[in-house]
């Protein structure tokens, strides 16, 4: 009862797994069964109220209300209904069944609205959410009444009018053979694994001068995430103390030094302020009398060559401004903004003050972030500038001024020309790896892993980092393996030896080499990669428009599902160029065509 | 509870922050400012454009006044001493000729810079003459050498504590760059060989001497007819070395300004490229967040400081216990348990410091890939030669490909992604503006990003766009409003500046707080000119249409009138409820504790009262209300 009043209170998350395990999926379910297990892992620490189901596609037999109620709709099974996540949970993700047809996605997407639908009605708009992962290679079945480009379109409507949104992973393998295969990506980066809501930095006007305001809403950006804050551990209390807490608690005491031992109470003490050796004391009420207090804002100070700044300049995370939402002057006078400064090559530096009683002020970067979709506005990203007193302008030699035995000869420049050339992050037909949007993080992964291993043993050790974590933190083997002339001559070109006066370094250094030339290579070239692609996510919240991947268009194309695409088109969607996916051999003039407006290229 | 925020922050081992700040106590410097005051110094003055010319003397004391402010702000534990040679009075510790060591009360010759110093020296200008002299040191035939006096007093200041662990300096400030030119013949030879002489030793005691020199654009400080051979400069660095001939005064202070810091090394690293060649690399931290000091805490009646003292009490027992090497969470209705060690090696996801994974084009590192401050790199031959060569031909590379390098850091705080830059060397007005070497910048993962974009999709698409007309209103605001030689950080920060301005103002026990500049306001006079203001009116009526009036702008969605109207049906509703009660009755027979929290809302709503607190608070409030 507790739960489903929680459910209610609008806090809480509804979740739906669609999970293909049909025959072609079964090499990439071990990665499958990571990220949701993953995912649940994050709720039981974030949103413990959070409700997650699981429905499969691609299984043998068939279990869902819908093919007892109707018919059809074979091969999905309802694993888990809808309800609080726990620790089971897990553990069924981390088994999924491999399944022995193929699976229809359009029908484990209608059994999943089923599933929401019956249990919510039109309540939880916004938090109702379907998650699916498929590589969308087996066929989509003829609907039993009207064509798939209507059945298409009703499922768009009803997510609209429910108020759910879908995400998609749609996994593609570049090579048949399925054995030897590492994984080059985890999903990890590809679902928003934790729900976190927008948090406000400020809201209220940009004023571009004292007649001119526009109504905007700053929020974070990026954030670090870090480690969960662990509690310090007593273990002090008996064992057989069932109830104890094991935290412990931490007491400050302000004693006098000259006085051993005595100690000041609160009202007794003041702040003191360092200057130089001195120390100023100044009560709460002084400071606040005399501090710095400026007023609430964000002031436009003018517009500047984008040149003038920097990337290195900027300071913290970053912010991102959006015009007030709904207010369709602030949108067009941010958009016109962010379009012209994007033309001309400009930002906008700005003074702010986000909330009133803060005593610092912040003077920042506006960049233009005109956006690739028309259903999403543009926007500003915010990134702090630093003061005067920030910088240090330490002098360096100009390269020019060193040595002649320093500088690289032409054969060692063409060497290194080769190297930043070929060493390429952004192949074509394979798209940029290591993007930050989808690179998890590696660390986090594995303490979520050890926690899981330890909720069972609680001596496990630590695990290995993962396979496919080791992609982010050492160099593509594939990559190496296929540039070996270009490694080995660079190799050929530069010597290196250890300065003979100083000693200490001369072991770890030969250590260092021969450790990494080792490792390189015994490793396997032979791996082949597994690029996935991410289909943005779908909000059906308060517009029924579908981002696909080119994939899942291509696919329709070749089946003759041209429904489906042109369903696409009449909606005013994009497919994903490889801007923004992982893998997509869709070109930016291809993406566009698709397009009935067409978009300015962001290289 | 008020807690030392320095002391809660230190006890945080996953604070990402600590490695980004402690290089600022990692090592300590003394330095001693030694300023030529011969006549030549006021005599020589540097054209300023259009305020008056200043002296090459006034020069080097604004120099130096700038750095003592800085110091106190971000390195106040440095010591500091200055002293001026070829003076007509003197005052040092050995008695010797034309030097005199400035100082001020309650302070070693060689100390901290205290605020007293800083506002002393601020005026020594006006008394200069009157209490120290200007008087040429080096006279023919008098064997008197106020340069070699100089270094003797500097090498005495320094003379305290461990040249290992401090970094000792004497930052020299002249524009005679032949001190000994008057001197003929044997004499000459006998007085710089013993000034060299009494240079090589202080070098030999680990003080480094640096050379400041000051000229005029017609007359170049020329550095080998002495100085060369004091400072011990040879072959390339001589070559290297450039003489501060700033044409403008700006430049020149500039110029100064940043000879006069030294560069702290954060830490060297090793970059491993490819098949196992490694490079060594030095790492600056060229740009981090200057705070406020940190709070200490002090006996209001003493005005000593106190000892915080942290006790560990376990909670299920009350013991006192020591600081526990365990961590735990709860997870799945258990107590998960984690040792430090464990928690250590789950970070440790990588061998070595810095793997290069390979190269991307610029246009890939988007404006909201940054997490903190970048941190520079430049190469270093010291303990592995060839490191500088390989470093000068990938960046060079990375420069004319137009490509960064995306690495991995394994730092212990937080391993991470980072892309390194190549940044050209780039000098304007014969400064050095931005050093030659790369920038490393810390990418978030995809756990760090967030998606907010996303979460205000706009029903209505056609809108969202701005139309050509728009952005050509835009653009010509943007013409007309354009900063142009705006540099990153030509601001001075107005809240620390009030932060050290009240802090020195009290430290001096003065009345007055001197008023601070806020330089971050808009230029509100640049704004009003007729052609800013036209632009910019015509960029309103294009985006808001020709009668939009703000103040009625409720354009958004109503909310704000939504809550006010709940607001007001609420407290009607209020009002309704609590006319059933006789308050007055009620308040008198001491039944309000009878009611229930909700109906003491009543009257508090009703009467538009706060509604927060416990019953007693409730009740209490009313009968306050009442009058009773």
């Amino acid at each position: 009862m507790i739960i489903s009043l929680l459910s209610y209170s609008g806090k809480q998350e509804a979740l739906l797994l669609l999970l293909d395990v049909g025959p072609s999926m079964h090499s990439v379910l071990p990665e499958t069964e990571k990220v949701c297990s993953m995912l649940v892992q994050k709720k039981l620490m974030y949103n413990k109220y959070d409700e997650v189901g699981i429905v499969l596609f691609g299984t043998k037999e068939t279990d869902n209300d819908l093919t007892k109620e109707v018919g059809g709709y074979q091969h999905v099974v309802v694993l888990r209904n809808i309800k609080v996540v726990d620790g089971d949970l897990v553990e069924v993700l981390q088994e999924l069944p491999r399944g022995t047809n193929d699976g229809d996605f359009l029908d484990a997407i209608i059994i999943g609205m089923d599933l929401l639908i019956k249990k919510y009605g039109e309540t939880n708009k916004g938090k109702k959410r379907l998650c699916l992962i498929t590589n969308a290679l087996c066929p989509v079945k003829d609907p039993y009444e009207g064509t798939k480009e209507d059945q298409v379109t009703t499922i768009a409507k009803q997510m609209t009018v429910h108020g759910m949104k879908m995400e998609s992973i749609v996994v593609r393998c570049l090579t048949g053979d399925s054995k030897n295969r590492t994984v080059q990506f985890h999903f990890m980066g590809l679902f928003e694994t934790r729900n976190i809501s927008p948090v406000t930095i400020f809201k209220g006007d940009l004023e571009i001068s004292s007649k001119l305001r526009i109504k905007v809403r700053v929020y974070k950006k990026t954030s670090e995430e870090k480690l969960p804050t662990l509690k310090k551990y007593s273990d002090k209390a008996p064992p057989s103390d069932i109830t104890a807490t094991h935290e412990v608690k931490v007491d400050y005491e302000y004693k006098s030094i000259e006085d051993h031992g005595k100690v000041v109470p609160p009202d007794q003490r003041i702040k003191g302020y360092r200057y130089g050796p001195q120390i100023v004391p100044i009560s709460s009420a002084e400071w606040d009398a005399v501090k710095f207090k400026p007023e609430k804002g964000v002031k436009l100070l003018g517009f500047t060559d984008s040149s003038n700044i920097l990337r290195h300049y900027y300071m913290k995370d970053v912010n991102i401004f959006l015009a007030e939402p709904g207010n369709t002057r602030a949108i067009a006078a941010v958009s016109s903004l962010a379009r012209a400064m994007k033309e001309m090559n400009k930002v906008a530096i700005v003074r702010c003050v986000w909330r009133q009683g803060q005593s610092n002020v912040v003077v920042g970067v506006l960049t233009p972030n005109v956006s690739e979709k028309d259903n999403i506005p543009d926007s500003f990203y915010f990134n702090v500038l630093p003061f005067a007193e920030d910088v240090r302008e330490f002098q360096f030699p100009s390269f020019s001024n060193f040595p002649a035995s320093w500088q690289p000869n032409e054969q060692q420049q063409e060497a290194a020309d080769n190297l930043v050339k070929m060493l390429d992050l952004t192949l074509p037909g394979k798209g940029e790896a290591l993007q930050p949007d989808f690179t998890p993080n590696p660390v986090l992964q594995r303490f979520y892993h050890h926690l899981e291993l330890k909720s069972k043993h609680p001596d496990s050790a630590v695990p290995p980092l993962d396979e496919t974590l080791k992609k982010i933190t050492e160099p593509d083997v594939e990559l190496l393996g296929k540039n070996k002339s270009v490694i080995d001559s660079f190799r050929r070109c530069f010597e290196l030896k250890e300065n003979p006066k100083i000693k200490k370094s001369r072991r770890l250094l030969r250590e260092k080499m021969s450790g990494s030339i080792d490792r390189e290579s015994n490793a396997d070239i032979s791996a082949q990669p597994l690029p996935f692609e991410r289909v943005a996510s779908l909000n059906r919240n308060q517009s029924c428009s579908m981002i696909s991947s080119s994939h899942l268009c291509k696919f329709c194309q070749e089946k003759n599902l041209n429904g489906f695409c042109q369903y696409l088109v009449s909606k005013d969607l994009t497919l994903i160029s490889k801007i923004e996916a992982i893998d997509s051999e869709v070109t930016d003039d291809e993406a566009r065509s698709f397009l009935v407006k067409s978009e300015t290229k962001v290289e | 509870m008020d807690l030392d925020p320095d002391d809660i922050f230190r006890d945080d081992e996953d604070d990402p922050d600590s490695e980004v700040f402690q290089e600022r106590d990692s090592s300590k410097e003394f330095v001693v400012y030694l300023i030529d005051a011969s006549p030549k110094m006021f005599s020589v003055t540097c054209p300023a454009g259009d305020q008056k010319d200043e002296t090459h003397f006034h020069i080097a004391l604004d120099c130096v006044s700038q750095s003592l402010k800085t110091q106190v702000i971000n390195r106040s534990y440095d010591e500091v001493a200055i002293c001026f040679f070829n003076t007509r009075e003197k005052k040092n510790l050995q008695d010797l000729n034309g030097v005199f060591v400035f100082n001020v009360a309650e302070r070693e010759y060689l100390d901290r810079p205290t605020a007293r110093l800083i506002k002393e020296f601020d005026m020594i200008e006006e008394s200069f003459a009157k209490n120290i002299g200007s008087q040429y040191g080096i006279i023919s035939g008098t064997r008197e050498n106020s340069l070699y006096n100089a270094l003797w007093v500097a090498q005495a200041l320094l003379r305290k504590g461990s040249a290992k662990t401090i970094d000792k300096r004497i930052l020299l400030f002249t524009n005679e760059d032949d001190p000994f030119g008057s001197i003929k013949g044997a004499t000459k030879l006998d007085m710089t060989r013993t000034t060299l002489q009494r240079a090589k030793d202080a070098e030999d005691l680990g003080i480094s001497i640096e050379l400041l020199p000051l000229s005029r654009p017609d007359e170049e400080f020329n550095v080998s007819l002495f100085y060369a051979d004091l400072i011990g400069l040879e072959g390339e660095d001589l070559a290297q070395f450039i003489p501060s001939a700033g044409n403008k005064l700006e430049d020149m202070k500039d110029q100064l300004r940043k000879r006069m810091f030294t560069k702290r090394i954060v830490k060297r690293i090793t970059f491993a490229i490819v098949g196992g060649l490694s490079i060594e690399l030095n790492t600056y931290a060229l740009i981090r967040p200057t705070l406020p000091g940190v709070i200490t805490w002090l006996d209001s009646v003493t005005n000593r400081p106190l000892k915080t003292e942290r006790t560990f009490i376990c909670a299920d027992t009350g013991a006192l216990v020591q600081e526990s090497s365990k961590r735990f969470h709860p997870y799945k209705n258990k107590n998960i348990t984690f040792s430090m060690e464990e928690l250590a090696e789950i970070k440790r996801v990588s061998k070595g410091h810095l793997r290069l994974l390979g190269f991307k084009p610029l246009s890939c590192l988007k404006d909201y890939h940054n997490l903190k401050p970048s941190t520079f790199v430049y190469p270093t031959d010291e303990e592995v030669i060839g490191s500088t060569c390989i470093f000068i031909a990938l960046h060079r590379s990375m420069l004319q490909l137009k490509r960064f390098a995306v690495a991995f850091y394994g730092s212990s705080s937080r391993p991470q992604l980072v892309a390194l830059i190549a940044q050209d060397e780039i000098i304007r007005s014969g400064g050095q503006i931005e050093p030659p070497g790369m920038h490393l910048i810390y990418l978030p993962y995809s756990d760090d990003i967030r998606h907010v974009e996303e979460n205000f999709l706009e029903p209505n698409f056609s809108t969202t766009q701005a139309t050509d007309d728009q952005i050509k209103k835009a653009a010509a605001v943007i013409k007309r409003i354009d900063l142009k030689d705006f540099s990153v950080c030509q601001f001075a920060n107005p809240t620390l500046q009030r932060h050290y301005s009240v802090l020195q103002a009290l430290a001096l026990e003065e009345d007055e707080i001197p008023e601070i500049k806020d330089e971050t306001v808009p230029d509100e006079e640049g704004m009003a000119r007729p052609g800013v203001v036209r632009a910019l009116e015509e960029f309103k009526n294009s985006v808001y249409g020709e009668n939009y009036n703000e103040e009625s702008d409720l354009a958004g969605d109503g909310k704000s009138t939504d809550t006010s109207r709940k607001r007001k049906t609420i407290s009607e509703n209020a009002a309704k409820e609590s006319s059933n009660y006789d308050w007055g009755e009620l308040a008198d027979s001491g039944k309000l504790k009878d009611l229930t929290v909700m109906e003491l809302k009543y009257y508090l709503t009703a009467h538009n009262l706060p509604v927060s607190g416990k019953k007693e608070a409730l009740i209490s409030r009313i009968l306050t209300h009442m009058g009773k």
